[in-house]
């Protein structure tokens, strides 16, 4: 139904090689996440698979079939943009209707499917109503509307909780992941929020300067980092590298240990540090530690820990959980 | 910090404004007034303010010379140049506005440097060409000139609107499997749609006001309301009032069209210069 092969592809603009050359198997039914920093060809890997742009050279198939040089409407695929991209001067239920009518499916028909999706995604109130005159949650939602009422054999997200505020954002993730377990179609979603790729993904690629630099299931990538970058860039907040005695002491040019793997003591530990800053989150307690001689080190602690700014500390690293990386930064 | 707006600077500006006004206004102004004088008082000197109003000039003007024709050929020159020219100016608009290319501002710069040029330079090429096709005098013949000519300009004032509209609504109708038509007819122009009014209608007044080619390239059969006009002006040059009588019925279309759509006009000729 929605496999796609991504075969030696490889994007230039002008002179300027965006992506060298990636190859790449989404499995039919799959949901899966392109992360990176921004700049790193996410958006424009979705659009080449959209076909919005041209492949410089290199080949995509879906489900087996050759489209590289096929239009976007000849792929079968939906996409919901970072602004929504609705059309303003036509209704919801215009807005929604629109890939039916080009379709060339008739009226009741068109009537009977926009009113099932509007049902399912809670706009059955707002189908007179223009873009307008929605809030953003709900521009979004109907969005996905206009991209599930054709079913497609997959669906493209481009950043679409960017624009909404944080507790909307966290509502319409769980409705994406929902609405992945009910279609049960391949989803490909870019986004450079690594939270929304741990929690939504079933597996992740994570991209750097238009390579993949790791694709796999988002544990394994947050567990087996295959290297600095995907070690850095998989987790919140961010993993601490040290490239001193300590590491050669480990058996690694440089290590890496999570915030989490880090225990907090005030009176003894491995490296004795200030607190230069302590966010305290009630649920967790995040501390900025300087310390002699490894710099500052990021901490994370469970619950409430009453350590405040300008406190002494003693930080122990949880050895089991160490990552150890070579002169390359690959990890080892 | 925001400049203080007093009651002095807002009444110096209102006057000023209605100063100008009246001052551009004044000679449409004075005109009408003459159209509806004796050729007499219309010469007197100092200019007669208050006169006995009389409608001979109308009636004069009607019956020598056949003002619904002249009309008539205006409209469908000024009215079909500007068709024709937003069906060749929509495509390339839109081509040049959502697919750039490293030429598009040349192109457009060559578009526009073809409205610095003296027409009556490419009067003798042009002249002959019509000549030898058989439109000299023809309808059709002018209004694909007069497209020809404004043609620039449409194209740079769709390019403008379009290049507003954000290329990822097009880009969702390409996903929703709209074909090109089907864009540019459903999402398009829609959303383009009071710039493209606005842009009608300022072309629509410029093509009706041209005076150059419609007098060089028409005669008997072809000839819009400027040629009537310039009919009175030369032989009859003397007789003021007949004259302005002329140049008011000439005009009065295009100024009546112009009231009703000056909110249009405004935001066609101000687009983008404030947002």
């Amino acid at each position: 139904m929605g496999k796609i092969h991504l075969e030696k592809v490889n994007k230039c603009f002008g002179d300027i090689e965006v992506i060298p050359s990636i190859d790449l198997e989404i499995e039919d039914g799959e949901f899966v996440v392109f992360v990176g920093p921004s700049g790193c060809g996410k958006s424009t890997l979705l659009r080449l698979i959209a076909g919005l742009e041209d492949l410089t050279s290199g080949k995509i198939f879906i489900n087996g079939q050759d489209v590289s040089n096929s239009a976007p409407a000849k792929r079968q695929l939906a996409m919901v943009f970072q602004s929504y991209a609705l059309y303003p001067h036509m209704t919801v239920y215009k807005n929604i209707a629109f890939p039916l009518k080009m379709a060339g499916i008739d009226k009741s028909e068109i009537d009977k499917k926009v009113k099932a999706a509007a049902k399912v995604l809670n706009l059955t109130d707002y189908l007179e109503r223009t873009p307008g005159q929605l809030s953003g949650g709900q521009r979004q939602r109907v969005a996905i509307g206009r991209a599930i009422v054709r079913q497609p054999s997959a669906f493209l997200f481009d950043e679409p909780l960017s624009n909404l505020d944080a507790a909307l954002r966290v509502n319409m993730r769980v409705e994406i992941t929902d609405l992945h377990k009910q279609l049960k179609r391949t989803m490909i979603y870019v986004t450079h929020d690594q939270v929304e790729a741990m929690t939504m993904a079933d597996r992740i690629v994570v991209l750097q300067a238009g390579n993949v630099e790791q694709f796999g299931t988002p544990l394994d990538i947050y567990n087996n980092p295959i290297n600095k970058f995907v070690a850095g860039f998989i987790g919140s907040p961010k993993m601490n590298f040290i490239s001193v005695h300590d590491a050669k002491q480990l058996g690694a040019f440089e290590i890496g240990i999570r915030p989490e793997h880090m225990n907090i003591s005030k009176t003894e530990g491995r490296w004795r540090g200030v607190v230069t800053v302590a966010e305290h989150l009630g649920s967790d307690t995040f501390l900025h530690v300087k310390t002699e001689g490894i710099g500052t080190i990021v901490t994370r602690g469970d619950g409430e820990l009453n350590i405040n700014y300008g406190d002494i500390v003693y930080v122990t690293p949880n050895l089991n959980k160490i990552y150890r990386f070579n002169e390359k930064g690959l990890s080892f | 910090m925001a400049r203080k707006i007093t009651i002095q600077h807002q009444l110096g500006f209102t006057l000023l404004a209605w100063f100008l006004g009246l001052l551009m206004f004044f000679p449409i102004f004075w005109m009408i007034l003459t159209s509806f004088k004796t050729e007499i008082d219309a010469i007197a000197s100092p200019p007669l303010v208050v006169f006995s109003v009389t409608l001979e000039n109308y009636i004069e003007v009607l019956s020598r010379s056949n003002y619904l024709k002249f009309f008539s050929n205006s409209v469908i020159i000024a009215g079909g140049s500007t068709l024709l020219a937003l069906v060749v100016a929509i495509p390339s608009a839109w081509a040049m506005a959502f697919s750039p290319t490293r030429h598009t501002k040349n192109v457009l710069m060559w578009m526009l440097s073809t409205k610095m040029m003296p027409p009556v330079g490419v009067l003798v090429p042009i002249y002959l060409s019509l000549k030898y096709m058989g439109l000299l005098d023809t309808r059709f013949g002018l209004t694909i000139i007069m497209m020809l000519i404004n043609l620039p300009i449409i194209i740079w004032m769709l390019y403008t609107y379009f290049k507003e509209i954000p290329s990822e609504i097009l880009e969702a109708s390409r996903m929703d499997g709209a074909k090109l038509w089907q864009e540019i007819i459903f999402v398009l122009l829609p959303m383009a749609l009071p710039g493209i009014a606005s842009t009608m209608l300022l072309n629509i007044i410029l093509a009706w006001n041209e005076a150059f080619w419609t007098l060089n390239l028409t005669a008997a059969n072809a000839a819009t309301l400027t040629a009537f006009i310039a009919s009175y002006s030369s032989p009859e040059g003397l007789f003021w009032a007949k004259l302005s009588a002329a140049s008011t019925m000439a005009i009065a279309p295009i100024l009546i069209l112009g009231w009703f759509s000056q909110k249009q006009l405004v935001t066609g000729l101000t687009f983008g210069a404030v947002k």
